[in-house]
């Protein structure tokens, strides 16, 4: 029964990051307010959010299903308070981190509307904190992490959000931006 | 009689164009990407077979620069 709870655990944590990922991406591309993949610009935001649920759900069921794997003694506060665990407590730390961050996104995300527009970007501004993390701890805990298809995949994700933070921070990221600063000069 | 109108705050608003995808002929962009609704400011008048896709155009603003607002209307002449 242990092993069944390991298994989920590893294959929850692994999408969970994949899912993340395409978060992030989704999230830049949100922001750059373009229509994108065949879908117009409104929901791009809604499929943004809904894989960062989803995203969520998993990570949920991968914290879940380790607390109820004796070998990965794994305590209630490890779920929330970082760097308290038995094991590998550094990583488990850098989990118990960006699960906190992922809670904090998803709350302030969720009730925008109620929290208004400066508190929630404060708040989202964390994403670019949390996925990193997320990789690290990956990277320290995962037990595949030798196993060539989980290193694919890493670079894979890597690469992919380095890409696009590139472009994120390139000088044509914005829609109109090309129109604003030409009217801007004149 | 009370009908919703469309209050766009322009000091939020960056032109990301939401409201213009779903709230179709009733808003369209400027040249800058800006929203506009032709004879309107900042107070767009919602017919209410639009009122649903106004609220989603509320909810979704990415800089919440937009809210629906109940009006009494005054009886146009
Ligand atoms: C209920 C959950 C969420 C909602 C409603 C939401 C909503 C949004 C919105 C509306 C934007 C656009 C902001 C703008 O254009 O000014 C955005 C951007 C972004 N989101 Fe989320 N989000 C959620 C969860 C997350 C999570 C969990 C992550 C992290 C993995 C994330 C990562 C990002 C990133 C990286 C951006 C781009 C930020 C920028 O560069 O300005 N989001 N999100
Ligand atoms: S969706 Fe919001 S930010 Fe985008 S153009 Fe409309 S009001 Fe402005």
């Amino acid at each position: 029964m242990a092993e069944a709870f390991w298994a989920l655990g590893r294959a929850t944590g692994v999408v969970s990051l994949v899912l993340f990922t395409v978060t992030v991406l989704l999230g830049i591309l949100t922001r750059s307010g373009r229509p994108a993949l065949g879908l117009p610009r409104f929901a791009v935001t809604l499929v943004h959010r809904n894989v960062s649920l989803l995203a969520t759900v998993l990570v949920i069921i991968h914290v879940a299903s380790l607390l109820a794997d004796p070998y990965a003694q794994l305590r209630l506060v490890d779920v929330v308070v970082p760097f308290l665990g038995t094991m590998k407590p550094f990583w488990l730390g850098l989990g118990t981190f960006a699960f906190d961050l992922v809670l904090a996104l998803v709350i302030t995300g969720l009730l925008r509307h109620r929290i208004g527009q400066p508190a929630f970007r404060f708040v989202h501004w964390f994403s670019y904190a949390m996925w990193p993390v997320a990789v690290l701890h990956t990277l320290g805990d995962g037990s595949d992490v030798g196993k060539s298809w989980l290193v694919l995949l890493l670079v894979l994700c890597v690469g992919s959000v380095l890409v696009s933070l590139a472009w994120r921070a390139s000088a044509t990221f914005v829609e109109y931006q090309h129109t604003r600063f030409e009217e801007a000069r004149r | 009689m009370t009908r919703q109108s469309l209050h766009i705050d322009w000091t939020a608003c960056d032109g990301r164009g939401l409201c213009t995808e779903l709230l179709g002929p009733l808003l369209v962009r400027d040249e800058w990407g800006y929203p506009r609704a032709a004879g309107y400011g900042s107070d767009v008048p919602i017919p209410s077979s639009f009122v649903a896709e106004a609220r989603d155009a509320v909810a979704l603003c990415p800089r919440l620069a937009l809210t629906l607002q109940e009006v009494r209307a005054p009886a146009r002449s």
